[in-house]
């Protein structure tokens, strides 16, 4: 941040509500609801104390139904709101896919570009919290498929309240992906005034020269724990963080593989069709030539995620990643 | 029964009081002294053992855990009218109906610490395993019901809801498949007042649950969930009419959720003492024993011996489930298929190899 801002520690948690709260100060349109997001503020209390800021007509509890959340959201958008609706649990979202794969990705399409869906849905995601059943798993690649959606994943609270910000402002829909395992687990100075970080720009959070990895959301911090470990080894590590699953910036990536020419992509959900899979394709377009090794994915199994006692094999260790980042670097 | 408390009358159905006094004779149920101590011995022990997970959780021994605490009577009438050829679709506050269909405990606490091994329930005849997507179960039940009448088969689908599950989609869904296919289900919603902090009132603007069943044409009556003779009536009449092959029920069981939602809720943030306590004379057992008593079928002596003998046995299954070996990287893999793809296989091999890789480096 530039000198002057004034700043404060935040975790995930403080900085989502920090975004919410200056979104809902500046803008009566912007209008927050879901499970438990009023009186309680959220099960993972992002939106503890909104409503007794801003009333219940701003923010308040729905009745448990979540294709409801989302298809009343279409509703309000269409007539002028920007509603951000919370999702319990992205494992939670499906009964809701009817409404965003058929209206809330193509209602801006359908009417020729009359009706906005400029909404938010947020939901946590991802594995790694000793949790019962679908409440695991990492199913961004999905949402990235879809046309007509932007999907945002944050892996700083200073991002998370950037992104969000954008998020809210931004005049399509978009998914909002919070890495529920690294909610409190990481602190930082953040600005207390409104910034934006824009939807669509990947950051390179360390300059390599051996092998390019991206990653996005939890894993961030794993690889950044497997690159001492490579460091040890003598490999330069380029770590670009996504931050934006779509649209995708290519050329971020396509740059620094130019430079690196190895190419590993580091994501917790299934290994077939998934954000691996896309990047991988990517290279092979755009610097195919520049290759030394074969693209790698980094990824879960092509499983469901196994309940807490199994969860290890399936999770993404910086150990795990520091063993792909040499293999593909001694191919 | 039902044309009695039809629900448009906004009668609830009830047969004792706060105190375990007769108060309605007329469906005061024939129940033998036996089967009701039975009945009262098997709402003690998953109280016990309820309250007993609760701590193990507290002591980092399990993962989180959805108590039933102040909920028992509705799985225990359940569980004195299901048959072992019935179905039960639970959701996950129905520990007394699991284990009356013959799951044990140390099978539930394999899940809660973390293991699908605990879903299979190998001695529970037709049950499904726990549902977390709430009321997304509901939708199996009349299916299953849908089988039965193929077959033309005499069973009964036992499906469990919560107050914030009937606000779902599928929750609709189920009630208007079951009763146009005329289906052999009884939709038992545990109305705990609760969907984790939202209150009742604020999930629908009706007057209940029961009285949706009039919409969808099929039976409905609202029981006190807390009166165990009230609750085994409902389910038995219920029960019978969908064997005579007249369709479903939906069966709404007012009682409280005393404990939080999980052991990851804070239930002070939402509701008052005041609240608690008012409920707490409305307590299933404390009434079903007040009863007993008043019988001389019961005394509390007997009763604190007997919750010593469920506390062992409670922490002897929990013990063996602590006990249980250990997780195998074939375990996340090979219930995927039938017949495992070879790209799957070989997902499998890749990670044999970074663990003989992680072995070595040590």
């Amino acid at each position: 941040m530039e000198g002057g801002a004034k700043m404060k520690v935040m975790n995930m948690v403080n900085a989502i509500n920090d975004a919410l709260n200056i979104k809902l100060a500046e803008d009566r349109n912007v209008i927050v609801y879901g499970e438990d997001v009023g009186v309680e503020g959220g099960v993972f209390r992002v939106t503890e104390g909104l409503q007794l800021k801003y009333g219940v007509e701003r923010v308040f509890d729905s009745p448990l139904a979540e294709s409801a959340i989302v298809g009343t959201a279409v509703g309000m958008a269409a007539a002028g709101l920007r509603p951000v609706v919370e999702m319990q649990f992205s494992g939670f979202a499906y009964p809701a896919l009817n409404q965003i794969i058929s209206h809330v990705s193509r209602l801006h399409n359908r009417s020729r570009g009359r009706y906005n869906m400029s909404m938010v849905i947020r939901m946590p995601y991802g594995g790694g919290i000793n949790a019962l059943e679908h409440h695991s798993e990492s199913m961004e690649a999905f949402y990235g498929h879809i046309p007509g959606l932007k999907v945002v994943i944050p892996s700083t609270p200073h991002d998370a309240k950037g992104l969000l910000i954008s998020a809210i402002e931004s005049n399509d829909p978009v998914i909002f992906m919070e890495p529920k395992r690294i909610y409190r687990a990481i602190k930082q100075e953040v600005a207390e005034e409104k910034f934006n970080v824009p939807i669509g720009k990947a950051k390179v959070l360390s300059n390599g020269t051996d092998v390019t990895v991206v990653a996005y959301g939890a894993m961030v911090r794993e690889v950044q724990k497997a690159m001492v470990m490579a460091k040890e080894a003598g490999i330069s590590v380029e770590l670009i963080d996504l931050r934006t699953i779509y649209p995708i910036d290519k050329e971020t990536i396509t740059a620094s593989v130019k430079k690196t020419g190895r190419i590993i992509t580091v994501a917790e959900g299934p290994t077939s069709f998934g954000m691996g899979a896309e990047i991988a394709a990517i290279i092979s377009e755009e610097a195919f030539l520049h290759l030394e090794a074969p693209p790698k994915r980094v990824t879960g199994f092509d499983t469901i995620v196994p309940l807490p006692k199994g969860e290890h094999f399936y999770l993404l260790t910086p150990e795990k990643i520091f063993y792909e980042i040499e293999r593909t670097v001694k191919y | 029964m039902f044309e009695e408390y039809n629900p448009i009358n906004e009668k609830i159905f009830r047969v004792i009081d706060n105190d375990g006094k007769v108060i309605n004779k007329k469906w005061m149920p024939e129940i033998s002294n036996e089967r009701l101590i039975k009945a009262y011995k098997d709402m003690l022990f998953a109280r016990t053992a309820d309250l007993q997970t609760v701590s193990y959780q507290r002591q980092g021994r399990i993962y989180t855990y959805p108590p039933n605490y102040g909920q028992e009577a509705i799985s225990g009438a359940t569980a004195m009218v299901m048959r072992n050829e019935d179905w039960l679709v639970p959701a996950f506050r129905e520990m007394g109906a699991y284990l009356a269909k013959g799951a044990t405990l140390k099978e539930l606490f394999l899940v809660f610490m973390g293991h699908e091994d605990g879903n299979v329930f190998k001695n529970a005849n037709n049950m499904l395993p726990t549902s977390v997507p709430i009321a997304s179960q509901l939708l199996h039940a009349a299916g299953i019901g849908y089988e039965i009448n193929y077959n033309k088969k005499k069973q009964v689908v036992y499906a469990f809801v919560g107050d914030g599950g009937t606000s779902e989609g599928d929750f609709h869904e189920a009630l208007n498949f079951a009763a146009v296919w005329k289906a052999p289900v009884i939709f038992i919603v545990q109305n705990n007042q609760y969907g984790i902090s939202t209150p009742f009132k604020m999930q629908t603007a009706s007057k209940g649950i029961a009285i949706k069943s009039i919409a969808y044409g099929m039976k409905g009556i609202q029981v006190d969930g807390n009166d165990i003779f009230a609750m085994y009536q409902a389910v038995k009449n219920a029960s019978e009419h969908a064997l005579a092959g007249n369709g479903p029920v939906l069966i709404e069981a007012e009682t409280y959720r005393k404990g939080a939602h999980t052991t990851s809720d804070d239930p002070t943030k939402y509701r008052s003492k005041e609240e608690e306590e008012a409920w707490d004379c409305t307590d299933p057992l404390k009434r079903l024993k007040l009863y007993l008593i008043s019988k001389k079928l019961w005394s509390q002596k007997e009763e604190d011996q007997l919750v010593e003998e469920y506390k062992l046995e409670v922490d002897r299954q929990f013990e063996e489930a602590e006990n249980y070996p250990a997780y195998k990287l074939e375990d996340v893999f090979k219930y995927m298929y039938d017949e495992m793809p070879d790209d799957l296989k070989k997902q499998q091999n890749e990670y044999e190899n970074f663990m003989k890789w992680k072995e070595a480096r040590k």
